[in-house]
């Protein structure tokens, strides 16, 4: 129980900072990553990449494994990968679609208004 | 089970918010993840009736998706199973719910897309991936929240 509850503190803060969620999102996308593949797109220096790392492994929700002086990143597990797809799959579509409806719906509100408004 | 829940507020009263919903004519104005036209709308809204809806995205590829009504509340709640054409796996049939709830100057919209736990899933919930899942489910929730929109 008490490792069930440390693995969990572990997870959110892993999921806290945007750096890691947007590291997390590259792996769903690309099977693998190296170091510093991972750190290009971010303002920081890689010592501070290697921290997000740190606490990603710690979290349980990536390996890394070592050939050389090449460090490759990967997502931990199936499941991590398919919650992460389903959830970014389903999170684009329906954001887009209620953007949408909200628009069309008060549109149809303000009509309504004013029909009511002229009775 | 994973799902995504989004809220949004709407400056729109629940019953024209449930028509947009449940109406072709609604449906075809915003269904999609992107502004390519919605092909097909049809819905015979009542408990075990069905709906499909059809739209073709930018890059040019149509995608269909249909279901069953499961629960019709008509303003405040609305239920649907959700399964994309082609993918006949009755595993990934998924399930859709809408809650409208009345707020002080229209509506507010609570989505929520249920995934029926995969063999995968189940799998790993037995290995004890149950808390990295919930906390991911958690993390993608609350970037939706801080994208609510407010009238």
């Amino acid at each position: 129980m008490v490792n069930y509850q440390a693995r969990l503190d572990h997870t959110f803060a892993a999921l806290v900072d945007p750096t890691r969620r947007a590291i997390l999102a590259r792996l769903e996308r690309e099977d693998a990553a190296t170091v510093s593949e991972l750190a290009r797109p971010f303002a920081i220096k890689l010592p501070a990449v290697m921290k997000h790392l740190d606490v990603l492994d710690e979290a349980g929700l990536i390996t890394r494994s070592k050939s050389g002086r090449t460090v490759t990143v990967r997502l931990r597990a199936e499941p991590i990968r398919e919650a992460v797809a389903w959830l970014r799959r389903y999170e684009r579509f329906w954001s887009a679609s209620l953007d949408r409806l909200a628009a069309y719906a008060e549109q149809k509100e303000a009509a309504a208004r004013k029909k009511e408004g002229q009775r | 089970m994973i799902s995504l829940k989004l809220v949004r507020r709407i400056a729109a009263r629940p019953s024209i918010v449930f028509d947009a919903l449940t109406t072709p004519d609604g449906i075809v104005h915003w269904w999609g993840p992107d502004d390519g036209p919605v092909l097909i709308a049809e819905t015979d809204v009542r408990v075990g009736g069905r709906f499909r809806v059809r739209f073709r995205m930018r890059d040019g590829s149509e995608h269909e998706s249909s279901g069953e009504y499961l629960e019709i509340r008509r303003p405040e709640r609305l239920a649907m199973s959700w399964r994309w054409r082609g993918d006949e796996d009755a595993a990934n049939e998924s399930r859709l719910e809408f809650d409208l709830r009345t707020v002080p100057g229209g509506t507010e919209l609570t989505l929520t897309h249920s995934a029926l736990a995969s063999e995968e899933t189940r799998r790993s919930h037995e290995h004890g991936w149950s808390g990295a899942l919930d906390k991911l489910v958690r993390h993608f929730q609350a970037t939706a929240t801080t994208e609510e929109k407010t009238p």
